[in-house]
């Protein structure tokens, strides 16, 4: 029994040693000088997808639920946070920042449970099809969406005329041409935006690896194990389903904020279907339920088709090569006996030298 | 006053009466018998029981409370807990976790103190790993706390289910053919169990079983059900011996 606790939590330090490890061996490789423009760009994005990834991870692997509209919610916080940036530019940039990551998680909650609700009813294919649908309605409202700004407050509109700003008026959100200039508000918290997310990767990792650990979590993994049986000792699918789906589009909400902030100019095209399956292939070639997997799924599968543009022509190949497999060494029975029995060997040679 | 309390429960699906006018009284610490041949209606009066149908007719009591119509969780938190006949636990958990569920609603704290890992946490949990450990040396299963509850050997499912179900404190327990599938050793040691159960929790069973040897050997009343309705009642050896019962099981 204790065992089994020393294990889980031994589990979880790893992963927080690994993004920390991680995050020391980019800045050694930066300091000295070894890290390429392009690399550079990619950190914060690679924030950005692994706290996504992972908060995905809970919906996919620990609800047991198929959600295709992870990126609808990324792209509800993202845009959110962004207008209060704009809107609240006033404020001091820390504090701000803080405040937007908040906005952005809450506003993306406030979604989580309007969606989860009548989602949450329907089961497997069903609620993919509808999570797919969220996401791309929530991308096309806001790429009609004009939203302005003067002294008389908020100004809503689907065209720039309608907005009927008064003079000396802000125009934030410009339709279909998104918002710009939103890391231009941080020009000091800017520099420290990888170190930030590499921050909320690790709250995200800590929210996630606690809850999946505790009460709730077990009431959330014994509703994917079977509905009938947790309702017969008493447990109350729909709310725990709800919580799975509420603090997962809260953290997808985080991911969006820090999305945001990094770009100069915020367009919803991004937020397309192409990003949630993105998002879910992660996922599943990290291994469902397995949160380490979608972490280094990742930063495998983000980071390797920037870096193998060298190759030009080929680079969707030998991606496609990568996935095939990574699918097959997490998922084909073979592989995973022998990965068993590789550990197995690991720990055996451990354990004799701790006995020497 | 009797801890189960059922009277004229009926269901109608449609033009077929599954369950009509079954009438049964149950008392603290019985360990009652539910008998018939397949498709009479047992598991029927068990889904009815716990909520999972709501009942066309008839009104349940347990320990004086009417729960009719309620909900499966509201009815458990009342005080009734079931296995199935088709085992269902939480595959992909450990045992040990498979019990902690069942603990749910006795040994609470909230999300957030989850989460941030309070203090009450720690003690929650504490007292939830002792009393999940107890439950499961009473079922020999303390040992195999760790393994995952799919990998366990078919005889041991059965009796984490009964564990899980026992977790939740319940003042009936309601075994859907806990013998199914095992072998004569199994059930011996089984019908120990039960026993066991029944005199150290002091608990009230109410038990469906096709095996005949395991219902005689350990139910005081039995119930026989034929075609949705009551065949016969009362001791169990002579309804046993009841030439009607006789005829429903072997034929003409």
């Amino acid at each position: 029994m204790k065992k089994t606790m020393n294990k889980t939590t031994r589990n979880n330090l790893i992963n927080y040693g690994i993004v920390i490890a991680l995050f020391v061996i980019v800045q050694i490789l930066s300091g000295t000088g070894h890290l390429s423009r392009l690399l550079t760009g990619l950190l914060v994005p690679l924030c950005v997808y692994t706290i996504a990834a992972i908060s995905l991870n809970l919906v996919v692997g620990f609800s047991g639920e198929l959600s295709l509209g992870h990126a609808g919610f990324m792209c509800v916080g993202a845009y959110s946070s962004a207008l209060f940036s704009h809107i609240a530019s006033d404020i001091p940039q820390v504090p701000r920042f803080i405040l937007a990551i908040l906005i952005g998680a809450a506003v993306a909650a406030v979604f989580g449970v309007i969606i989860g609700i009548p989602v949450l009813r329907l089961r497997g294919d069903y609620l993919a099809i509808v999570t797919l649908a969220f996401g791309e309605i929530i991308k096309n409202l806001i790429n009609i969406l004009y939203i302005g700004f003067d002294e008389n407050g908020l100004h809503v509109a689907t065209s720039a005329a309608n907005l009927k700003l008064a003079a000396g008026g802000k125009q934030i959100l410009k339709g279909a041409l998104g918002i710009s200039g939103t890391g231009a508000l941080y020009k000091d918290v800017k520099h420290y935006f990888f170190p930030i997310g590499i921050l909320l990767v690790l709250l995200t990792l800590f929210i996630v690896q606690n809850l999946v650990n505790s009460r709730s979590g077990r009431a959330i993994m014994a509703t994917r194990d079977n509905r009938i049986a947790a309702e017969s000792v008493g447990i109350d699918i729909t709310k725990f389903k709800l919580l799975a789906f509420t603090i997962s589009a809260a953290l997808a909400g985080v991911a969006g904020v820090l999305y945001a902030h990094n770009l100069s100019m915020l367009k919803v095209s991004g937020f397309d279907y192409n990003m949630s399956i993105l998002i879910l292939v992660y996922v599943v070639l990290g291994g469902i339920g397995n949160l380490r997997g979608s972490m280094i799924a990742t930063i495998i599968l983000y980071a390797l088709p920037e870096l193998l543009r060298g190759f030009a022509n080929y680079r969707m190949l030998i991606y496609a090569i990568v996935l095939i497999v990574m699918m097959l060494f997490n998922w084909a029975p073979a592989a995973r006996n022998w990965r068993a029995r590789v550990m197995e060997k690991i720990r055996g040679t451990k354990g004799k030298k701790e006995a020497a | 006053m009797a801890m189960l309390e059922v009277n004229h429960l009926a269901i109608q699906f449609g033009g077929l009466r599954a369950v009509d006018g079954f009438n049964v009284s149950i008392e603290k610490g019985q360990l009652y018998g539910l008998i018939g041949p397949n498709g009479a209606g047992k598991t029927t009066i068990f889904n009815l029981l716990t909520g999972v149908y709501k009942p066309t007719e008839g009104i349940i009591k347990l320990d004086g409370q009417d729960i009719t119509g309620k909900s499966t969780i509201e009815i458990n938190k009342a005080g009734i807990a079931r296995t199935f006949q088709n085992i269902r636990l939480f595959k992909d958990m450990p045992v040990l976790d498979n019990v902690k569920v069942g603990l749910h609603n006795h040994h609470a704290y909230s999300t957030l103190t989850g989460i941030l890992r309070l203090p009450k946490y720690y003690k929650v949990e504490k007292e939830m790993n002792e009393k999940a450990m107890e439950i499961l040396k009473v079922f020999d299963l303390d040992k195999e706390a760790d393994t995952l509850a799919g990998n366990l050997p078919y005889g041991k499912q059965r009796k984490l289910e009964i564990a899980r179900a026992l977790a939740t404190n319940p003042k009936l327990l309601l075994l859907d053919e806990p013998a199914a599938g095992m072998n004569p050793n199994e059930t011996q040691e089984l019908m120990d169990t039960i026993r066991f159960v029944q005199k150290h929790f002091d608990m009230t069973t109410l038990l469906i079983e096709h095996d005949m040897k395991l219902v005689g050997g350990i139910c005081e009343e039995v119930t026989v059900l034929n075609f949705g309705q009551v065949l016969a009642q009362g001791e169990t050896q002579k309804v046993l011996k009841d030439p009607a019962v006789v005829t429903a099981y072997l034929g003409e």
